[in-house]
């Protein structure tokens, strides 16, 4: 087979299946062919998931991680799905139950949905709407509202002040992440994702036009990155459920299969949020170099996913938890100004003219803002070893 | 499009009805938000994606996060405090039934004896993000900029009116 | 009945629930999302104008419904904000108590 049909294999595969269908019927057998897939795959990312992060994380920490079921310990996902089935489904006596349960779903569905305008490969997204990556974020932003039902139905302090904790910290870093998405608006012209993917499939020589090459991409990615993990929660922006403050925040009063929908909409949010960083600043499904444009379009969007979750559980391994006011001032006092300069260095960029020049103006535009907002959050700050008046 | 526009109108009249009836203040607003959601599948439905999406971003991401936020920050802590006491039908919520259902009679009669002077477009006009954007850069940059200065305006005094005064915080 | 008279009827229903509750609410919170309502109900008046009109290339009715819900979201700041500051001086969301001026 040549590499463009080994590309296209599961367009073309669809296509042979519809032409089974009967005519009336061709709608729902589209649709069901185009997310069942999504709906396979993305669960199973989740389950590998689970097993390389807590690997992972015990390579960290200087130990072994869960290595009992199967080789390697590769079947603990299944042994975990089977652990959280059987349990027993508790409900909090005092608990909104029409809202306690409504909110795991609320949860999955919107993590699910999300995936409807992310180009998975070359031709392969369900819906290419004209105006995707709003679709995305206002799906997105019911995360919030699940979030907060989960918190707020369970009658518990911890989870109220879970709850609360983790949509003030989801308000405050969407800003940032629907500005750092905006360079790419202004650079592909365009809300379409595959149409932004598109764009960067060129190469010039053997170079990608990935727009992470660029200074205002480069910037937008980092900022965009740092936004999606404090969107998805997670270290070391995961004080909404941080173990030793609040035990699991907001799904402290959830068991059972319920829990295991949250921990299920939490990394499929972390998977959406990734596959659209890869979609905005890492060219898609795009080979990184011209050479290697023969591998499949679909296996290099999954490889950049698998780097990029790689970098989460690293991430996580490394970094202490902040603190509230830390986290809440970094947000408005760096992440969102730092955008903004990002926005104008965009704009620079667009309407100078091609060259060297151009390159170290705009580089400029980008790392003295960032030095000097680096230099103000550190004022005032006695960077020393701390010690302990109560401790030890 | 006739079935579409049906399902969502009912989500919209269903959440709507159940966010002004229901006595819980939080089931109030998130019975909202389900029927701001129908409202944006309306706009959907008449082929303003852009408007629709816009709807759902604004109304269920931000003003109901902004109101459950505002309901915690006053008596949320207490549940009691929350519901509202299931009253007889007072002189005053009865006469606001009665206006809001002589003002329906009035805006039903008016809507649905209503033809244009005009025959209307039978497809549906492109309005995707680009007609949008375009308009907005173009015929409408004014009215953008002055919005612009409104928001900015109002989260200023939003931050303002919200901050507790001198005395009040020591 | 065109498709026209379905969606202004919709508005006229939507617009009607948001005034009673806008009218018999008792929580000033509840008031203002009342009053969200019925601008929502207007600009479902807006889009469907727009869509069933003579010239919608123009755009106008999806332009003012844009501008139109950026109003509506200054306006919920705004008024959660009041509302936040009215309960820190009189301890009560609850507008029939909330009667200092009352002659």
């Amino acid at each position: 087979m040549t590499p463009v049909a080994v590309d296209q294999i599961f367009v073309t595969t669809k296509h042979l299946l519809m032409g089974y269908v009967p005519a009336f019927w061709q709608p729902l057998a589209s649709a069901i062919l185009s997310v069942v897939p999504v709906l396979v795959v993305f669960p199973a990312l989740f389950a590998v998931t689970t097993v390389l992060e807590r690997k992972g994380l015990g390579r960290i920490q200087n130990r072994l991680g869960p290595n009992r079921v199967g080789p390697f310990g590769f079947l603990q996902p299944a042994a975990d799905g089977i652990k959280s089935l059987t349990k027993e489904d508790v409900v909090p006596r005092d608990a909104d139950k029409v809202v306690h349960f409504l909110a795991p779903i609320l949860l999955v569905l919107a993590s699910f949905i999300v995936y409807a305008v992310l180009p998975i490969g070359r031709n392969m997204v369900i819906a290419d709407l004209n105006s995707g990556l709003l679709f995305f974020f206002a799906v997105g932003s019911m995360v919030e509202l699940a979030v907060f039902m989960a918190g707020w139905s369970s009658r518990s302090k911890y989870s109220l002040l879970g709850a609360m904790r983790a949509v003030a910290q989801m308000i405050s870093y969407e800003i940032p992440l629907v500005l750092a998405a905006v360079v790419v608006i202004m650079a592909a012209g365009s809300l379409s994702l595959p149409a932004i993917a598109e764009m960067q499939s060129g190469y010039t020589w053997i170079w990608p036009h990935w727009y992470v090459l660029t200074p205002w991409g480069f910037a937008g990615f980092v900022l965009f990155m740092i936004s999606a993990t404090a969107e998805s929660n997670r270290s070391p922006f995961d004080l909404p459920e941080g173990e030793s403050e609040i035990i699991a925040g907001y799904y402290i009063e959830y068991s059972g299969f319920k829990f295991a929908l949250f921990f299920l909409g939490e990394y499929l949010g972390m998977f959406a949020t990734s596959g659209l960083a890869i979609t905005l600043f890492l060219g898609g499904w795009s080979a990184p170099f011209s050479f290697l444009t023969w591998v499949p379009s679909y296996l290099w969007f999954f490889a950049k996913l698998l780097v990029l979750i790689a970098a989460f559980i690293w991430v996580r391994g490394t970094f202490p938890r902040l603190r509230m006011d830390q986290l809440m001032g970094f947000a408005w006092k760096f992440m969102l100004p730092m955008t903004l300069v990002n926005v104008v260095d965009a704009g620079l960029w667009h309407f100078m003219p091609s060259g060297v020049v151009r390159g170290v103006v705009c580089a400029a535009v980008i790392v003295i803002p960032f030095a000097l907002f680096s230099r103000r959050a550190q004022e005032g700050k006695k960077l020393q070893i701390r010690t302990y008046r109560y401790a030890e | 499009m006739s079935l579409f526009f049906l399902i969502t109108a009912a989500i919209a009249i269903g959440g709507t009805l159940a966010a002004m009836t229901r006595r819980n203040p939080i089931h109030c607003i998130l019975s909202l938000a389900l029927g701001l959601v129908g409202v944006a599948g309306v706009y959907l439905a008449l082929g303003a994606q852009f408007v629709g999406f816009t709807q759902i971003l604004v109304y269920v991401g931000a003003v109901a996060i902004l109101a459950t936020f505002a309901l915690m920050m006053t008596q949320g802590h207490i549940v009691s405090a929350l519901i509202e006491p299931r009253r007889a039908f007072s002189r005053s919520s009865v006469s606001g039934f009665v206006t809001a259902a002589g003002v329906f009679s009035v805006l039903g009669w008016a809507a649905q004896s209503y033809r244009p002077l005009t025959p209307s477009t039978q497809q549906a006009p492109a309005a995707g993000a680009k007609e949008v954007g375009v308009a907005l850069m173009h015929t409408y940059v004014l009215p953008l900029e002055v919005i612009g200065v409104l928001l900015t305006a109002a989260l200023i005094g939003a931050v303002v009116i919200a901050l507790p005064s001198e005395e009040e915080r020591s | 009945m065109t498709p026209l008279n379905l969606f202004l009827l919709l508005s006229a229903l939507l617009f009607s629930i948001g005034l009673a509750g806008a009218l018999t609410r008792r929580n000033a919170i509840l008031v203002l999302i009342g009053i969200e309502l019925m601008l929502n109900a207007a600009n479902i008046n807006l889009i469907a104008f727009w869509r069933f009109g003579p010239n919608p290339e123009a755009l106008t009715g999806v332009m003012f419904a844009i501008f139109s819900i950026s109003v509506a979201a200054a306006e919920a700041a705004v008024g959660l904000a009041i509302i936040l500051a009215v309960y820190r001086h009189n301890k009560t969301t609850n507008l029939n108590q909330i009667d200092t001026l009352k002659g």
